[in-house]
């Protein structure tokens, strides 16, 4: 019981505190893992995939699938909701108290701080989960995966022309897929 | 009862058919409900969508609970929400018990070392497309720097680098005078 009010507590904090949509809630996903040991980060990596490549915004996927993992299917109900819980009451506060909450000078100057800063953050946790995708610990040596850092480089490379840019992130990671069972990486 | 209901529907709609971040959703929000159900001219939902973006939490909840509200109130904004997670919350419970018994399959297990690889480059190319949004002056880079290195080195809370970035930003356009 008490590890569900721990859930919650952490995706309120999540949802809080996250600003700038699904991404960047990553580094705190990261942070929740390192902190709990709820799931590794390989299983983050999984679960971004997934959440990518399956019907709803990445966000709540990401937030369902992590409480699954933890709690079975009513952690998944109660991340959600922890997540979306301070969104709701956010929001309505500021339709109903500020007009022009957008155009607020301090709200503008704030953001033009936290903006550069969630950047930052994101970076430091997209390194952080290639670490632990792409290289694996044995017996206290990190060895790397060449098949999957193959693949990244390649595919980071591909994204860069303008035409496959514009490619939905599923088919990406189905190609991906693909190419891992024909190679069996 | 019966509009928070179509309220309901429609952000189902809207969720099931969005696949990936709040950004793909935009060209749905704006067929749903600036065209086919005219609740919001297109200027108001740009601007919903800018709020969105600029409070705490998924844009996509952000909106939702925006339109919704603006149409009936509180429990608008609740209903309009609750048919966003919706579908997120049935087809990831449904996905990941089916992930769980299949897990040990030797194909998932060389389809997931590809898709690592791949994430990882999506990844990195998010942070890419942020970059260039975010990093319009030379403060950006040396706040985006201060954020980076206490997050990368050291176990200091994700919490307390957004609050001071909140902090920074206030001062340093303080300081310049002009917020712009």
């Amino acid at each position: 019981m008490i590890k569900y009010f721990q859930v919650f507590y952490e995706f309120f904090k999540i949802g809080l505190f996250a600003i700038g949509g699904g991404p960047a809630t990553i580094p705190f996903l990261m942070e929740l893992s390192e902190k709990t040991g709820w799931y590794t980060m390989e299983e983050l990596t999984n679960m971004i995939a997934i959440s990518e490549s399956t019907p709803g915004p990445v966000g709540l996927n990401m937030a369902t699938y992590v409480g699954f993992k933890t709690l079975g299917p009513f952690g998944g109900l109660i991340s959600t909701i922890g997540l979306t819980v301070p969104s709701v009451a956010v929001i309505i506060l500021v339709a109903k108290f500020l007009n022009d909450f957008d155009e607020n000078p301090y709200v503008k100057s704030a953001f033009f701080g936290i903006r550069p800063a969630v950047t930052g953050l994101i970076l430091s946790a997209v390194i952080g989960m290639c670490k632990a995708s792409l290289f694996v610990t044995n017996a206290g040596r990190m060895e790397p995966l060449t098949g999957s850092i193959v693949i990244c480089v390649v595919s980071f490379c591909l994204l860069r022309i303008k035409k496959l840019k514009k490619l939905h992130p599923a088919v990406w990671i189905f190609g991906a897929a693909v190419l891992g069972i024909v190679f069996k990486l | 009862m019966r509009f928070l209901f179509e309220l309901y529907g429609t952000f189902f709609k809207i969720g099931i058919l969005t696949f990936g971040g709040g950004l793909t959703m935009l060209p749905m929000l704006k067929y749903e409900i600036a065209e086919k159900k005219k609740w919001t001219t297109e200027d108001e939902l740009l601007d919903c969508y800018a709020i969105g973006q600029c409070t705490p939490g998924i844009i996509a909840v952000n909106t939702a609970t925006y339109v919704g509200y603006k149409k009936a109130g509180v429990s608008g904004g609740i209903w309009a929400t609750l048919g966003m997670i919706s579908p997120s919350l049935v087809i990831i419970t449904i996905v990941a018990a089916f992930m769980k018994q299949f897990m040990d399959n030797v194909w998932l297990q060389h389809a997931l070392m590809g898709i690592r690889g791949v994430v990882c480059a999506l990844m990195l190319n998010t942070v890419l497309i942020l970059a260039k949004k975010s990093l319009v002056r030379p403060s950006c880079y040396i706040i985006c720097i201060a954020a980076f290195i206490p997050a990368m080195f050291t176990k200091f809370p994700t919490v307390c680098i957004i609050l001071l970035a909140a902090v920074s930003g206030i001062l340093i356009q303080k300081a310049g005078g002009k917020a712009e």
